[in-house]
This record gives structure tokens, sequence and C-alpha cells, in this order.
């Protein structure tokens, strides 16, 4: 029996979306750039697929900046705005590294998350207060570790009191598959989002630009996406984004209310099967529907990794480096877990295609590697 | 799961340890362990060695991990590295980590995650002896032999280890590898230590985490005659940087009092000892008393000793050993036991 309990890292292509794309590998070579039949071609597939990205935020379809992915979309976001208005960016420590690093390599300011690994409001507050050259906020809308879910628009109404002329991004990658981003996402000027994580290709991403805010290029030459991003459209994988986010605008609802049972049951079956299991997020904390996270005292999350894996569990734990190794979780860390619990920690993530079955199969090998473990311990 | 783990470092010779037992029948999977998460330069452990133990992996067909063992590394071998250096004396790392992570940490994960057995690249020979009881056995490469780094091995361990290599040469090895077009056949040797890089060096390193002390260094009579930038930096034995006015013969220094800031110098006849004082001693199946082999660094000429309780009386004077360092007991080619100079 395999499981594949790692959606978070990343979830398949939907079928229909690699159908859709196939064509655009193979008999059309247009580039929709250019001026003839072919290239009109492309560009037209483009702007359908743009049609179909900014539908998910309400925006303005020329607002939309196809990248490469989520990486790149948070780097252009926090990049770009500082390089076209100088000044400080902002965010909380349990952000991927993807904004963390971009901010913090441009002098930017870390804030303190609440023990849920949200941004602390009150930090939030008192940062913009005291620093005069705020440029950016970034908040993701859900973390890539735990999937607790920031209130992105009172982010926003905080940054409008305090800091006006900052511009406010969201890294929404977690989020797409599972919530309403309108909602999700209200006041944030900037959207990161990814094909991967839900039923796109990898590779395939965008920042959504839900208002008309100052973005410097961060790849130049030959002026594409409005000259916010250089460089020929992957065209097969901009088609497969927009064919996802057709999918999940008219799946989403169902989608989570139905994997939200299933990783619900696969939690609370766990925490009831294996004694001296903690769940790492608070109870009563808002968080996407398809993430159970884990401690299980006196285990090593890279061991357990490896047992489930005998067993033909693909998930995860932390992060991982360059290298593979498992990383300590500076997600964890921020919401002030011990290093010692966080070390035992375990994602188990739930996806589209997840299934009773799966959950069954976790339900009964996790708690027999964790005692094993313990056995060896 | 029963089989061998076996720990790749993305090098030549543990990629061949692989590719041997995988060739045996064994069941096999790769581990490269992470340990040192800052940088490194010296050809073990960084990302790049990760990948080529991975691509070597994948070349053999068997699965491939990587184990972060980096807090690990840190509590038993970094941090008494500066422990070690910040009181005058000279550790080897490489037996710390071989003490405390490869074959403590490591192996109990294996038996945890249910391997029988744990494999490395290490350059020595696992013999049975009459009675039944393993020894550590030099490799059939005298030149590379690491007999001595691997000398704190105990009947359990020795028990679960294999070490395919030990029986071959070097120049073996690198056939071995070029006959299966393993990537690193050509691969030169990992050196020096594994956290501190060549180009900023042990200074470097050691001047970021602990104070280093300007002292004086006095001759057998209390005169000074020189000094050196760090007293912590020094060891017992060491002829250059300290700073010596020439004219006097070479001299050589025989003790560091870091509390003192003083190192004491003197002519070689100085560093002579009758005795070394042996502590942690560890016995591969139980102590010997009697003459011994007796190695003091990784590549020295064992000596005879006699072995008691507080550790090795000479049988010829031997150069002072500096403290830290590791003393090894040999009977013939095999280790019995070690532990550490005082």
């Amino acid at each position: 029996m395999e499981a594949y309990l790692d959606h978070a890292a990343s979830t398949p292509a939907r079928p229909e979306v690699v159908e859709t794309m196939l064509p655009w590998l193979t008999d059309h070579p247009g580039n929709p750039s250019g001026a003839h039949r072919e290239a009109r071609h492309a560009r037209r597939a483009l702007d359908d697929a743009r049609d179909a990205v900014a539908a998910l935020l309400g925006a303005d379809p020329g607002n939309v900046v196809f990248t490469s992915g989520g990486t790149e979309s948070d780097n252009l976001a926090v990049d770009g705005v500082l390089r076209a208005t100088g000044g400080l960016a902002v965010c909380p420590a349990a952000e991927h590294p993807a904004v963390l690093e971009p901010v913090r390599d441009s002098g930017g300011v870390v804030v303190p998350t609440d023990p849920a690994g949200r941004v602390d409001h009150g930090r939030l507050v008192d940062t913009l207060d005291a620093l005069a050259d705020i440029a950016l906020v970034s908040v993701m809308t859900a973390n890539n570790e735990t999937g607790v879910v920031n209130d992105v628009s009172a982010v926003a109404e905080i940054v409008a009191v305090h800091a006006p002329r900052a511009v406010v991004h969201t890294d929404a990658v977690q989020a797409t598959a599972w919530l309403d981003l309108v909602s999700a996402c209200r006041g944030a000027q900037l959207v990161s989002l990814t094909g991967h994580k839900f039923g796109g290709p990898k590779g395939a991403g965008a920042l959504v630009l839900c208002a008309e805010v100052p973005l410097a290029p961060t790849i130049r030459g030959g002026g594409q996406e409005r000259e916010r991003r250089g460089g020929t459209q992957n065209v097969a994988a901009a088609v497969g984004l927009g064919e996802a986010a057709r999918l999940v605008a008219a799946e989403r609802a169902a989608t989570a209310e139905r994997i939200g049972r299933l990783r619900d049951r696969l939690e609370v079956g766990l925490v009831d099967r294996v004694p001296d299991t903690s769940r790492t997020v608070p109870d009563g904390t808002t968080r996407t529907p398809g993430i159970a996270h884990l401690c299980f005292a006196g285990v090593e999350s890279e061991a357990l990794l490896f047992l489930l894996e005998q067993e033909g569990i693909a998930a995860s734990a932390g992060s991982s480096c360059a290298s593979g190794a498992q990383e300590p979780s500076h997600v964890l860390a921020a919401m002030g877990i011990d290093r010692e619990v966080a070390r035992g920690s375990l994602r188990l993530s739930l996806g589209h295609g997840s299934t009773d079955a799966e959950v069954d199969h976790a339900l009964a090998v996790v708690p027999a590697a964790v005692d094993r473990l313990r056995e060896h311990a | 799961m029963a089989g061998t783990l076996v720990a790749m470092s993305g090098g030549v010779d543990s990629s061949v340890a692989a590719a041997l037992l995988l060739e045996a029948g064994h069941e096999v999977v790769g581990v490269t362990l992470r340990l040192w998460g800052g940088e490194s330069d010296s050809g073990c452990c960084s990302v790049s060695d990760v990948d080529d133990a991975r691509r070597v992996a994948d070349a053999l067909g068997i699965d491939h991990h990587v184990f972060n063992l980096g807090d690990h590394f840190d509590q038993h071998v970094v941090a008494p590295y500066l422990a070690d250096h910040a009181v005058g004396r000279t550790p080897n790392p490489c037996v710390e980590c071989n003490r405390h992570v490869k074959f403590d940490r490591l192996l109990v994960r294996a038996r945890a995650l249910g391997f029988e057995r744990l494999a490395t690249g290490h350059h020595a020979r696992i013999v049975e002896r009459g009675d039944g009881t393993l020894r550590l056995a030099r490799a059939a490469d005298r030149a590379k032999d690491q007999s001595y780094v691997l000398y704190m091995l105990d009947q359990g361990q020795l028990t679960e280890l294999v070490l395919p290599v030990g029986h071959m040469s070097k120049d073996e090895v690198r056939a071995e590898a070029s006959r299966l077009g393993l990537r690193t056949a050509t691969k030169p040797d990992s050196q020096d230590v594994c956290f501190i890089t060549r180009r900023d060096g042990r200074a470097d390193f050691l001047g970021r985490r602990i104070p280093l002390t300007p002292g004086r260094v006095v001759d057998g009579a209390g005169h000074q005659v020189g000094r050196v930038e760090a007293v912590e930096l020094v060891t017992v034995g060491q002829r250059h940087g300290m700073d010596l006015a020439g004219g006097l013969g070479a001299r050589y220094a025989t003790a560091v009092d870091v509390p003192a800031a003083t190192v004491t110098v003197g002519p070689a006849a100085d560093l002579l000892v009758d005795h070394t004082t042996v502590e942690t001693t560890r016995w591969a199946h139980g102590a010997v008393n009697g003459r011994l082999l007796v190695q003091t660094s990784a590549h020295g000429t064992p000596r005879w000793a006699a072995v008691d309780p507080d550790g090795v009386q000479w049988d010829e004077p031997h150069r002072r050993v500096a403290p830290g360092q590791s003393v090894v007991f040999y009977e013939g080619e095999e280790v019995v036991g070690g532990g550490l100079a005082a």
C-alpha cells in the first residue's frame, strides 16, 4: 500500500491540466511575443490562462505576472517593490524562506509570531510605528508547514493605519487549493501563487497585482509581462496554471470539506492511538484543511520518515535543506516550540486525490513506527 | 528491514564499500550524514559530497538518505573541541566523531530502523580471534590505515560493523571504482577537519568562538624567550610559530599553561618522557596488561610500552604526547584498546 501524504510539498498535476498543456509542448511552436498566426495563437492561450488566474483574486488580468513559481513570485514582490521605491521590508518569522531571505538580505525587519505562528499584530504595529520608511509588509496567507492562516485583511488594515505608503504582499501558495482567495487575501496588493500546490504543473507561478503598485523587474530583457518579468513565457506551464485555477475555482469548496474530514480523522486517530503526541497547532486556530501536524515526544522525525517510507508512506517534517537533510523548523521555532519537541514533528499533508484508504494506512503504520523508535531510543 | 546501512561520505572508499556489499548480494541502503552546518572546503560533508554519494547510490540502484546529525555533532564533537583548546589541549575531532556520531548515534539509529549492520569505507579490518571475540586490525594498505581513529570500538560495535575496503589497497579501491564506472573513482581523498576551512584555518575558527590569550614563551628556567599570539593554539611538541630567537638550536613546546598564559619550550631532549598518562581508556575486550605496541598519532610509528593502570611506561624514552591526543594499544596488527593522553 502506498500513501502519498506530502501534498503540501507538491500535489500531482490534475490529468485535465496535463491534457491542456500537451499541445503547447507538441503542436504549437509560437512565441507569444511574435506577430504571426502561431504567435497570436500562443498569445491567446496565455491570455486565457491570465484571465483564469486573475479570476481567483478578482484582479485585472493584465496585472497577472507569470513567473517560474512561488519562490520567484515572492522574490519579485519583495525585491521588485524595494527596487522601485527603496525603503524597508517587514515580514513575520514564520514566512517561507522565499520571503524571509530577501527581507533579511535587504536589511528588513522580521516580526515575531504568536504561539500559533501567525504574525503578532501588536508587535507588527510596534514595528510599523517605530520605522519611518517601510515599503513592504509581507504576511503569508497560510503557512506551508502547519497550514495556519493569517488574517491578511486585518494585517492590511493595520498597515493602512500605521504604514499607509507600504505595499502589502501575501504568499498565498499554500492557500490556493483550500481558501477563497478573494476574501482570504483581501487588502493585499500583491499575491504569490504557484501551480504545483493546487493541481497545476511545477515551474508555473504568478505574482498577481491586485492594485497598481510600483514594481521593478528582477528578470529583465524583452519587456514581457508588462515589463515586470522578462523572458519568453512558458506557454504550456501558464496554460496548465490557468486550467488548474479553473478547476480549483469550481471544486475548491467541496474538496476542502471532504479533505478536512479526512484530515481530522487522521489527526484525531493518531492522537488517540499514539501516547505522548501533541498537535503542533493550538486548538481552535484557523488553518487549511490539508495539513495534519503532530509532534511525537521522544522520536526523531528523520528516523520516523525513514520507517514510514519503508511502509509506502511519503511525508515530511520541517523543511529540507539543499542536501536533502531535515533541518530544524524555523516555523516551529517562531511558535516557541522547544527544539527537542520540534525534533519529533511530522507533517502529513493531504490533497485533492487523497483517499480514506491512505488515511487508514497511515493510522496503521504511524503508531507502530513511533512505538518502534521509542523502544530503540 | 534486514540489511546493511552504508555510511557514504561521497568519497571513493565508501562508494566502493557500498558497491562491494551490493555485489555480494546484501540488501544495501546508503546514508550520508550532515554534520556541520557551517562552511567547509575540506572535501567532506558538503552539499556537493552529498550529491556525489546520491549519484553513486543512483548508479548502484540503491536507496540513499541524508541524516542530519548536526546537533549531535555540535554537542559531542565541536563543543568539546572548543573546550579542549580553551584549556590548552589538542583534541582529535575525527576520533570523537567516530566515537559519538558514526559508531554511537548512527549505529543506534541503524538498529532502530531495522538494519542488521552498519558499513563504512574506513581502511581497517575486523578479525575474529580463536575465542570468537573480534578485534579491529590494521588495513591492508598501511599508508591508509585508519585503525588508530577507530580504537574505541567494542565487541558490540564490531559485531555490527562491516569495513568492506579494509583488505584492499587504495589503488585497488580506485580500480574497483573505475571498473564499476563510479563517478568518485578519481576524487581526491578528504583531508583535514571537516568543519575548519583550509582558507581560514584553525586559528580563525577558534578565534571566532573562544577567547585566545597572547602569552609568554619561557625556557625551562622560566626566562622569557619568545611570545605567541594564542597559547590555546600551541600543541605540545610544536617547534615553530613561537617567535624564538635563533642560534640556540631547535626548541619545542613542552608544556602549555593557559591560565598562566605561558608556553614552556626546551630542546628535543626535554620532550622525552618515560611514562605517558592515559585517561578514559577503552578496551576491545577486557583490559590487557603487559607490553604492547603503542601509537600516539594517526600515522605515527608504534613503540613498545608496558601498559599500567595509569597509562604506559615506554621501553625507550618517547616524545611527550600532546594532551587530548589518542594513545592506541596494539597487539601485533590488532587494536586492543586506547585512550586519551592526559
